[in-house]
């Protein structure tokens, strides 16, 4: 069995699957039994000022996207941070970590943007022998309205403002979370590691209205007929926020900067993925939310089987390990020429293929009367839809071409490596490419 | 002493008074709706889809299940009946283990089709709750059309011809309308009157006045119906029984399997309806497993279905067969009966094997007897009571006069189901409405 355990920026955790701080770190209950199953951290539901806390809805404050029977794809909430007494929470804090020393336990911290409130927080933090703090700065609702979470977060000038503050009245490792609502995260990114951040952890929630109820015309989830944008989260952004992690992860400015990767975590699988674009580790909340606690247990086996089939010792061996093959589009081989492939021995005769080919792209799968579909090497362009719509595994299949074989749709025989810097077609083209 | 399973002789009341509604309550239940969204789900929405290929009524199977995932099966409804207005029924007795799920290109790819079957039901039971008609009348044609006999060919046509505009006259020798709906089909496959339910639902586009009891041949004629009206439909079943062609047949005890599972249908108690405690079955097709399964329902003790030739040529699917055999009924197949023996009543029969060659069945020497005291003749429905002028051939309806058109059982084409007979219902009301106007 692989080796999981994890050091990320110092901080040890037996595996590296630590908890969001989200609705299941809220309190020490929670988050024993978290530990219990076997998480290998948690980060604390984010902490406020010291004073009356905030108050939440008393009506519903998730909503939900659901597949046909009812998995949830994607969930938003509209709850602020924690609505216990800061006191409450440092206590607990305090005993959890003394009864499980071997974990992870960090704190969110969300306060009002001035020095004195942020210096005020950390001091009484000091002695709860957290291992760090993670600055909230992309919750996208209600504390956003007041200054605070993405307000700060899509400011990068604020972001690097606060770090440096936290930095400087703080000797605790700090971690900077961004949020996706922003239109380059690498800003962000950078503003923070010029703070002083020691990593970043990303994505917090996308801005979202998950569904309109359509008798009352209110978004949901609805309060009393009227609803507000929430934080969106679970298996849906995955795809949105790998690019952003690996975005961070490839950028000059902030290569090397840790990543603790976030955004719909399901299985040991989405771990792995976010691993190889560059996360040290992962953060998992709707997954959790979703099935319970229990879940870490199929993430600890899968990804120590699949290290094993690798031979990685450790997951220093798979962090990072696919950011040299993420690139801009201009450097895309495009002398890579692949061809659809039908497998008739795994066709059903569906035709979801023939109807997205015929109707939506390029008309380069043949029907015969007997619903035989072949491809048209032809017109194929290698687009892939026909195989994102088969609904058999590995029915269709993208086959390259070799080098020196004509293509039959351009009539050109594959060449070696070139791009588009150096296309004929491109008025920018240069001499040289990279 | 009240009867009991071991009682002798065709006797009412074999089973406990609470076992009958359970033993014939519906035997396949409804999804609700959330089963329903997740067996639409399963469905790949195919191309040019083989299921709407292999349907008769050529019901567009991929689109009224997308409306049932998206939730709206009323919309669902419509698509079936749209095309198939007996849509409810046929959810309920179409063989869609040989027809749409067989075609399913999911039957192909893991061996479960998508549930096209009971699907259909859902969508048919949803709207059909709403007792809101879905179809109205066209601007009123005029004319008149006679449709003979009530059952799904005859009604199919009446509806379409409604539709249309044109005022419809439907005969129906029984005391009410639904053909096989009503008579013939198990009644388990149609629990809670489902085929009144649907004849009044379908009546409710108005337009047709439907005449019970009363009888081509016997109370008028087809002359008659060619004077008094502009277009005449024949939809008059299969209403004739094959012999055994055994000797001892006439004794009693020897009944049509047709005419128990009409009694069955009819029965308000079915405690009260005698069955044998050994009973045999002669048939290979639906009725004879119809008859069997509810023998065995009504508390038989012992149930044969005996059949001259093997597995693969029964009519009834093997789905069906499965049904009877879980039902505890016993399949013997390649034997044909020769004897009917008894003193005043039936109380065996001979049979020898058969051998099924290149040159037809022939009888073997050796066999075997069963013990009976109840005998099913299902060897088929002959055509009887084909009016004057209207010619058969193979059995069949093959050609009419001018102003008349024949579909369903009696006429020729398509196999003897209840979805092929609204097919021809429907589509012989199209072919009516294109000659009387002119189209």
């Amino acid at each position: 069995m692989a080796d999981l355990t994890s050091s990320f920026i110092g901080i040890k955790s037996p595996n590296p699957f630590w908890l969001a701080s989200a609705p299941p770190t809220d309190k020490e209950y929670n988050v024993v039994r978290a530990f219990q199953a076997g998480w290998g951290g948690v980060v604390w539901k984010t902490l406020g000022s010291e004073g009356p806390p905030v108050v939440n809805v008393s009506g519903p404050r998730y909503g939900a996207v659901w597949g046909a029977d009812r998995r949830l794809l994607g969930l938003n909430n509209i709850e602020l941070i924690t609505d216990r007494p800061l006191e409450v929470n440092l206590q607990e804090i305090k005993s959890v970590k003394r009864a499980w020393k071997d974990r992870a336990l960090v704190i969110s911290l969300m306060v009002p943007c001035d020095e004195d409130s942020w210096k005020d927080i950390l001091k009484r933090i000091e002695d709860t022998e957290a291992d760090g703090v993670e600055l909230n700065f992309g919750c996208p609702h209600g504390m956003a309205e007041r200054g605070m979470g993405s307000a700060v977060g899509q400011v990068p000038e604020y972001i690097e403002m606060v770090t440096r503050w936290v930095k400087k009245h703080s000797r605790m490792p700090c971690i900077v979370k961004l949020t996706p609502n922003i239109s380059d995260i690498r800003r962000p990114a950078e503003a923070a590691k010029r703070g002083g951040a020691d990593a970043v952890s990303l994505i917090n929630t996308i801005n979202s209205i998950t569904s309109v109820n359509l008798d009352d015309f209110s978004p949901e989830p609805m309060i009393d007929g009227k609803g507000t944008h929430g934080g969106y989260c679970g298996p849906a952004v995955k795809p949105i926020a790998l690019n952003m992690v690996a975005e961070i992860a490839r950028n000059a400015e902030t290569h090397g900067l840790p990543i603790s990767g976030i955004g719909g975590v399901t299985t040991w699988r989405d771990a792995a993925e976010f691993m190889a674009l560059g996360a040290g580790n992962v953060q998992v909340c709707t997954a959790a939310m979703t099935y319970g606690f229990k879940i870490v247990q199929e993430m600890i086996s899968g990804l120590s089987d699949y290290m094993d089939r690798k031979g990685f010792t450790s997951t220093a061996d798979l962090v990072g390990r696919a950011v040299p093959n993420v690139t801009d589009w201009q450097y895309l081989n495009l002398n890579y020429v692949t061809k659809a492939q039908i497998s008739q021995a795994d066709c059903i005769q569906c035709g979801r293929c023939y109807a997205a080919c015929e109707d939506t792209s390029h008309q380069a799968i043949a029907m015969s009367p007997d619903r035989v579909f072949t491809v048209k090497d032809e017109e194929c362009v290698a687009c892939n839809l026909c195989v994102n719509v088969c609904p058999v595994e590995n029915c269709i299949t993208m086959v390259p071409m070799q080098k020196g074989v004509v293509d039959p749709r351009t009539g050109r025989k594959v060449g070696d490596y070139a791009n588009w810097t150096t296309h004929p077609n491109n008025p920018m083209s240069v001499k040289a490419a990279e | 002493m009240p009867n009991s399973q071991l009682t002798p002789g065709i006797v009412p009341g074999r089973l406990p008074a609470t076992a009958y509604d359970r033993n014939f309550d519906d035997h396949l239940p409804a999804l609700d709706a959330h089963e329903a969204r997740v067996a639409a789900d399963r469905c790949y929405f195919c191309h040019d889809a083989p299921c709407v290929t292999a349907c008769p009524t050529d019901i567009d199977i991929p689109l009224f299940i997308r409306q049932i995932a998206t939730g709206t099966p009323e919309a669902a409804a419509r698509t079936i009946w749209t095309q198939n207005i007996l849509g409810g029924m046929c959810a309920r007795v179409c063989p869609t283990e040989t027809l749409c799920e067989e075609a399913c290109v999911r039957q192909t790819a893991e061996g479960k089709p998508v549930e096209i079957g009971l699907l259909q039901r859902h969508a048919t039971d949803v709207a059909m709750a709403s007792n809101r008609h879905p179809f109205s009348r066209g601007p009123a044609t005029g004319k008149s059309v006679a449709v003979v006999g009530a059952g799904p060919a005859g009604l199919a046509c009446a509806h379409r011809l409604a539709m249309k505009g044109h005022e419809v006259t439907v005969f129906e020798r029984r005391p009410k309308p639904g053909g096989l709906n009503e008579y013939g089909i198990a009644s388990y496959k149609a629990a809670g009157g489902f085929a009144a339910r649907e004849v009044d639902w379908l009546l409710q586009i108005g337009g047709i006045t439907v005449k019970c009891g009363v009888e081509l041949g016997r109370d008028l004629t087809l002359a008659d119906l060619q004077r008094d009206f502009d277009a005449v439909f024949l939809g008059i079943g299969l209403q004739g029984v094959n012999a055994l062609r055994a000797e001892g047949e006439d004794l009693p005890g020897v009944a049509n399997a047709v005419d128990f599972i009409a009694d069955l249908r009819q029965s308000s108690d079915l405690s009260k309806l005698p069955v044998g405690r050994d009973v045999v079955v002669i048939g290979g097709g639906m009725t004879a497993v119809d008859a069997a399964v509810q023998s065995k329902l009504l508390g038989a003790e012992t149930v044969t279905i005996v059949y001259r030739r093997g597995p693969e040529k029964m009519a009834a699917s093997g789905y069906e067969q499965d049904h009877a055999l879980q039902a505890g009924v016993r399949i013997i197949h390649n034997a044909a009966p020769f004897r009917v023996t008894g003193n005043g009543r039936v109380e065996a029969v001979d049979f020898a094997y058969t051998e099924d060659g290149p040159d037809g069945l022939k009888l073997l020497d050796e066999g075997f007897t069963l013990k009976a005291d109840q005998v099913f003749k299902a060897i088929g429905q002959t055509l009887t009571g084909v009016p004057e002028g209207v010619m058969v051939a193979g059995g069949k309806i093959a050609a009419t006069p001018a102003r008349v058109w024949a579909g369903g059982d009696c006429a020729a084409g398509g196999e003897d189901l209840t979805v092929t007979a609204v097919a021809e219902g429907r589509d012989a009301a199209e072919a009516i409405h294109a000659f009387l106007t002119g189209a």
